[in-house]
């Protein structure tokens, strides 16, 4: 049983009174505790996706015409608002990806987490006084390994460079124990370096705390670092799927053939391009 | 050897911080004497992160900025104080972001026409334009559409026919492709190639994207905090990078399969986690076994 598990997918928005169809009968499963990857390249579709699964489509102008999206068996698009405001942000959460504009410039990390945790205990219906709010605050800080959280809550996103900012943005998620954790390009914003200590922290987590994560990019070497199974979407369509390093190694779809032909490789070219 | 189409001896620029009020509290090196040379027709990559002084060596190499010491030589003339039209009718740039770098209210063949207009070249116009837009593989009638009308790699091919309306001698390109994706990337740098090539262009290659530099750089430097580390051949500096920060870039890469994974050097962890470029020249200089 899969903790996610979207099944023929239909989307389609309508502008000035025109109808495009977005996904096409998009399909695919996460199981708890798994690392699965949506790839494709700008505009094949995997935002809509994601934004589909966490219920952030804005509708009109999109309309999910078709599907069905099932989280730890619950269908999330004939569920209550109520009932779905219970999940997001909590039992599957999202990393975003540019640490820049993501978090408040005039708050400190503190308020902002803070206020995050208040409002998904109150949609929870836990207890929690401002003094447990702070504990758990700085224990996220800690676990995403702030070396000084204390330091790191009371200060304002500017006082923070591009990783750590991005850091915080993880432990923004982790905040109510989530067990989804969408991740939409997460440090491309970042220099390569700050970008592998970000990957490597959240395959850590990921392992560590047996949360399922959705890896949502355009970067195949990103998508080979973080996931065992892939999904290749193309112009609204998933193309191929399969575990990851069998699919790099022998793609079945021209289009996943092309795409991973097209990626210069670190040891030089491979055969003729 | 032949004489070489750029020479940067022992450039350094130094930027003022200032506080809140404008008051000078200190300077940043963000150039610290960087020399280099580029052969005609070779490519030249410029390896590093945000902040390591590539874009600003770019900037004075194009005469957009001037430096506090050191010389740029183009053709074994020194280009500072000369006269600048006709330092810049031999260098070219293009830029990162195509979107940004042509002005939405032109027309693709306006665009290409202001570098001919700029600097009075004679001829046919339409006919030039028509011929620019033949070398990037772009159809003649796209003169007349406005850059919304294009798609990204379509807009970087305006900006690279742009660059080339001139003939110029060197090339700067700035990350060239970062905004693009990568099946679009690959095609643009089949492109630049190809016309490296067939008009014998030299170009100077900035980027953070390690595999690409591999596959289209000649010879590379590695720039941190504003010097240049290392410097040689791409495939032995890839295969045997001899500074930890060249190390640390290149096990930071994400790679593709297991023979690429082999190929990346193994980082000294600290605390279980990756270090920083800081963490680990700290952790060399502690040991004192630096490489440099």
């Amino acid at each position: 049983m899969s903790l996610l598990r979207v099944r023929d997918l239909d989307v389609s928005f309508t502008t000035y009174g025109r109808r495009t169809q977005v996904l096409h009968g998009v399909s695919l499963d996460v199981p708890a505790g798994a690392q699965v990857a949506l790839v494709g390249e700008s505009g094949s579709g995997k935002s809509v996706t994601m934004k589909a699964i966490m219920g952030l489509l804005p509708q009109p102008p999109a309309s999910i015409e078709a599907g069905t999206i099932h989280f730890d068996g619950d269908d999330l698009l004939t569920m209550r608002e109520r009932d779905r405001l219970k999940l997001r942000g909590t039992a599957m959460s999202m990393v975003f990806q540019d640490p820049m504009s993501s978090l408040n410039p005039v708050f400190t990390i503190m308020d902002q987490l803070g206020t995050i945790l208040k409002y998904a205990d109150r949609r929870l219906g836990r207890a929690r006084g401002r003094k447990g709010r702070v504990a758990r605050v700085h224990e996220v800080l800690a676990q995403v390994r702030m070396r000084d959280p204390e330091r790191v809550a009371s200060s304002w996103p500017i006082m923070l460079s591009g990783g750590m900012r991005q850091r915080v943005l993880i432990a923004m998620a982790l905040l109510s124990e989530p067990r989804l954790l969408i991740a939409d390009e997460p440090g491309t914003a970042l220099d390569v370096t700050t970008q592998a200590q970000i990957l490597k922290l959240l395959k850590d987590l990921v392992t560590d705390n047996d949360l399922a994560l959705l890896m949502i990019t355009h970067n195949l070497g990103v998508v080979r670092e973080t996931s065992t199974t892939t999904y290749v979407m193309e112009k609204g369509r998933i193309v191929e799927h399969g575990e990851t390093t069998e699919m790099f190694a022998a793609p079945r779809h021209p289009y996943t053939r092309d795409l991973l032909a097209a990626v210069p490789r670190l040891g030089g070219r491979k055969g003729a391009a | 050897m032949t004489a070489p189409v750029l020479e940067l001896r022992g450039l350094t620029k130094t930027f003022p911080l200032k506080d809140g009020f404008g008051r000078a509290r200190g300077e940043v090196r963000a150039v610290d004497d960087v020399s280099l040379s580029i052969a005609p027709g070779e490519v030249f990559g410029l390896a590093g992160e945000s902040g390591s002084g590539k874009s600003t060596i770019a900037r004075m190499v194009m005469g957009l900025d001037s430096p506090d010491s050191g010389d740029i030589l183009l053709d074994g003339q020194s280009i500072l104080g000369a006269a600048s039209l006709a330092h810049k009718s031999r260098v070219q740039m293009v830029f990162q972001n195509p979107g940004a770098s042509l002005n939405p209210r032109r027309t693709v063949g306006q665009s290409v026409r202001v570098a001919l207009d700029a600097h009075k070249v004679a001829g046919d116009r339409p006919a030039r334009v028509g011929e620019l837009l033949d070398m990037v593989q772009l159809p003649k009638h796209f003169a007349d559409r406005y850059p919304h009308e294009l798609s990204g790699g379509q807009k970087q091919r305006v900006a690279i026919a742009r660059a080339l309306a001139i003939s110029p001698r060197l090339m700067i390109l700035d990350e060239p492709t970062s905004a693009l994706d990568v099946s679009v990337q690959a095609r643009v740098i089949d492109l630049l190639e190809s016309l490296g090539r067939d008009l014998g262009l030299t170009y100077l290659f900035i980027s953070h994207d390690l595999s690409l530099m591999r596959n289209f750089a000649a010879r590379v430097g590695v720039l941190y905090l504003g010097q240049i580390v290392e410097t040689g051949d791409t495939g032995s500096v890839f295969a045997d990078p001899r500074h930890d920060y060249t190390r640390l870039l290149l096990a930071s890469v994400p790679v593709m399969s297991a023979e690429e994974e082999a190929l990346r050097p193994t980082i000294p962890m600290i605390d279980g986690e990756l270090p920083t470029a800081e963490e680990l020249m700290a952790l060399r200089a502690k040991e004192g076994r630096g490489t440099t």
